[in-house]
């Protein structure tokens, strides 16, 4: 018993994702803490000098699972059940995403295992580790033991930070044996992006654009603006989500992260999700009619009020002092 | 089809939520309502229902003390035609794995077609839940469904995952957490609402379901509050309201200015 497994996700070409990486270095400073090594699991066709580069970051062993799709949940839980019981990993690790939340939830039914999502940091105590996961709109961090093996632990998007550690995993394929329910749902399209391409990484000024904005049409309100200052429009899931703005503007867990020099908050309540996207930026920005937005707790210029009233006035407002 | 939806009574959006520093458990006190999310539930199983596949019945179920009641009726008025609260002391104090455990074993004695959930809880937010019933059900799923249809025995679902979205196609019986990108969940009728509490409300113990003492329960649970800790603190912004608009644009420029954005 001992040692930590993580889940390394990646895209339909292969890369691996930044999140699992980061997690596999996490894995890797606490593995011996724990008493055992840090491995990752591997799920498609993936080449064996890829799997092994995954030691980079400190895996000593990649397990390749290359029969099981990548992409849902479930197989993927049969695959990495089937691991961690034979070879006794005492943890599970996932660096945050969808797809790490569906993973862990089904390896806790499967395996009677403990959960902790959203979690910041992992400490080792003892002997076992101990995750740390903000409760109540991040209000208050609850520290989280594991009564018995295995424990899960799903972390917060980009809590852990990518390290490379040099080195090269050994690459083991594992055969997996799909329960009925796994081959229930099928991936028609994955991964598909909706709207146009547009580049907000570049941009020094953001203004994002929320639900609060109210239609797709007044997007124009929040695109003046940008324009005003030289800036560009980013969105959050919930516009995204309602067909408003393209996906490839949207900020936070299943988008984009940003750290502009000013985040300018239109309408944004500033959920978790979003913020983990955004919380990096050199200066944020808010306008919010509703005083008790979360985005409120964590902007360093907060305005409660209408944007429809504030933001025409201040784009005319930007303008003429830029035009002066 | 029989649809089964699971709704959880949360302290209402507009109550500050804490921490019991004793029990190291949510404050319950307060004013309490229906999880938001699974108004989209309720909704989405109504416009199954509505969409002429044959819909026999939608049930509510929750797990949750006797107060739990009211997210039931609430339930009902926005459309479930009846309801199962699993209500037992023996609960108390179950974190993820054994409330996923006990809602999949109090689901097991409806053998439902489809399971309906919200993708969160207002309170735990754990987003989990789904998915771990679906494992114990042994059901395919998915979890923040924004679009889905339901023909011949299979959905059509898409969400938005790590890299742009997804459609997936999957066999029912399944487990699906829907978004609040779904629908736009509709407003009870007055008729419904005093109608709610005539509906026919079945509650249940553990004992009832087949719940093994063991896994549920402060004591069957796989996770341990050690402690509670205050994040760190980032230094406060300023907040200002708009009162004179002419005057709040003057402060945001003169800020921004300041800080060489402009
Ligand atoms: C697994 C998962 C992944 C997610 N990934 C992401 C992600 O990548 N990015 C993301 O953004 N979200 C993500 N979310 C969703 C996130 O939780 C929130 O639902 C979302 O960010 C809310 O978007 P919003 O702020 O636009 O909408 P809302 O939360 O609806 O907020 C709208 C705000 O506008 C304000 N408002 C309304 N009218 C006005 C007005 N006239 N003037 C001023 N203010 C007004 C309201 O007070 C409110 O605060 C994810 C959720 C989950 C569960
Ligand atoms: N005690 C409960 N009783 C019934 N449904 C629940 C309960 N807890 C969670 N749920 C359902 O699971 C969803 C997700 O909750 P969570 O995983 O806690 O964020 C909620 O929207 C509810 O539909």
């Amino acid at each position: 018993m001992g040692g930590i497994l993580v889940y390394a996700l990646h895209d339909d070409e292969g890369n691996f994702n930044k999140n699992s990486l980061g997690a596999i270095s996490e894995a890797a400073k606490l593995a011996g803490d724990v008493g055992g090594e840090a491995a990752a699991i591997v799920v498609g066709d993936i080449s064996d000098d890829a799997c092994a580069g995954l030691g980079a970051y400190g895996a000593s062993k990649v397990y390749r699972a290359k029969d099981v799709p990548e992409g849902l949940a479930q197989p993927i839980v049969d695959a990495m059940a089937k691991v961690i019981s034979d070879e006794g990993y005492s943890y599970a690790l996932f660096g945050g995403g969808l797809l790490g939340f569906e993973i862990g939830a089904g390896l806790t039914a499967r395996l009677d295992a403990g959960v902790t999502m959203e979690v910041t940091a992992v400490e080792a105590k003892d002997g076992k580790l101990v995750a740390h996961r903000p409760v109540l709109g991040d209000s208050q961090i609850a520290e989280v033991g594991y009564v018995g093996d295995p424990g899960v632990i799903i972390g917060r998007i980009n809590a852990f930070d990518v390290n490379e550690s040099g080195g090269t995993a050994e690459v083991v394929d594992v055969d997996v044996e799909l329960s009925e329910w796994s081959t229930k749902a099928r991936m028609v399209k994955r991964g598909e992006q909706r709207g146009e391409d547009v580049n907000i990484e570049d941009a020094n000024i953001l203004v994002g654009g929320g639900r609060g904005l109210g239609s797709e049409e007044n997007f124009e309100v929040a695109e003046t603006l940008a324009a005003s200052m030289g800036g560009a429009v980013a969105a959050t899931r919930a516009v995204v989500d309602a067909g408003w703005y393209p996906y490839a503007a949207q900020i936070g867990q299943t988008g984009k992260t940003v750290a502009p020099d000013l985040y300018l908050a239109l309408g944004i309540s500033g959920a978790i999700q979003h913020k983990v996207g955004m919380q990096n930026s050199e200066n944020i920005l808010a306008i919010n009619k509703d005083q008790n937005a979360p985005i409120f707790e964590y902007c360093d210029l907060g305005v409660v009020g209408d944007l429809h009233k504030i933001v025409p006035k201040l784009t005319e407002a930007i303008k003429a002092k830029k035009g002066s | 089809m029989k649809i089964c939806c699971l709704v959880k009574e949360v302290p209402d959006a507009a109550v500050t939520k804490r921490m019991d520093p004793d029990s190291k458990r949510l404050d319950r006190s307060g004013e309490k309502n229906l999880n938001p999310f699974d108004t989209h539930a309720i909704e989405a199983a109504m416009q199954i229902k509505e969409g002429g596949t044959p819909v026999e019945e939608i049930v509510a179920v929750t797990m949750g003390p006797d107060s739990a009641v009211r997210a039931l009726h609430k339930a009902v008025a926005l459309g479930a035609d009846r309801s199962v609260h699993l209500s037992d002391a023996a609960l108390e104090g179950s974190d993820v794995c054994a409330t996923g455990y006990a809602l999949a074993k109090i689901l097991e004695t409806e053998n439902p077609d489809l399971v309906l959930l919200g993708q969160q809880s207002d309170d735990g937010e754990c987003y989990t839940i789904g998915a771990v019933v679906a494992d114990h059900l042994k059901m395919p799923s998915l979890t923040q469904v924004i679009k889905m249809d339901a023909a011949d025995g299979k959905l059509t679902c898409e969400r938005q995952a790590e890299y742009g979205y997804d459609t997936v196609e999957i066999d029912m019986p399944a487990v699906i957490s829907v978004g609040d990108a779904i629908n736009e969940p509709r407003y009870p009728s007055l008729k419904a609402i005093m109608g709610a509490k005539k509906k026919p409300l079945d509650t249940k113990a553990v004992a009832d379901a087949g719940i093994e003492a063991d896994r549920i329960g402060e004591g069957g649970s796989r996770t341990t509050v050690l402690a509670l800790a205050e994040p760190p603190q980032k230094e406060a912004g300023e907040v200002i309201e708009d009162e004179d608009t002419n005057e709040t644009v003057e402060k945001i420029v003169a800020w921004l200015d300041e800080r060489k954005l402009i």
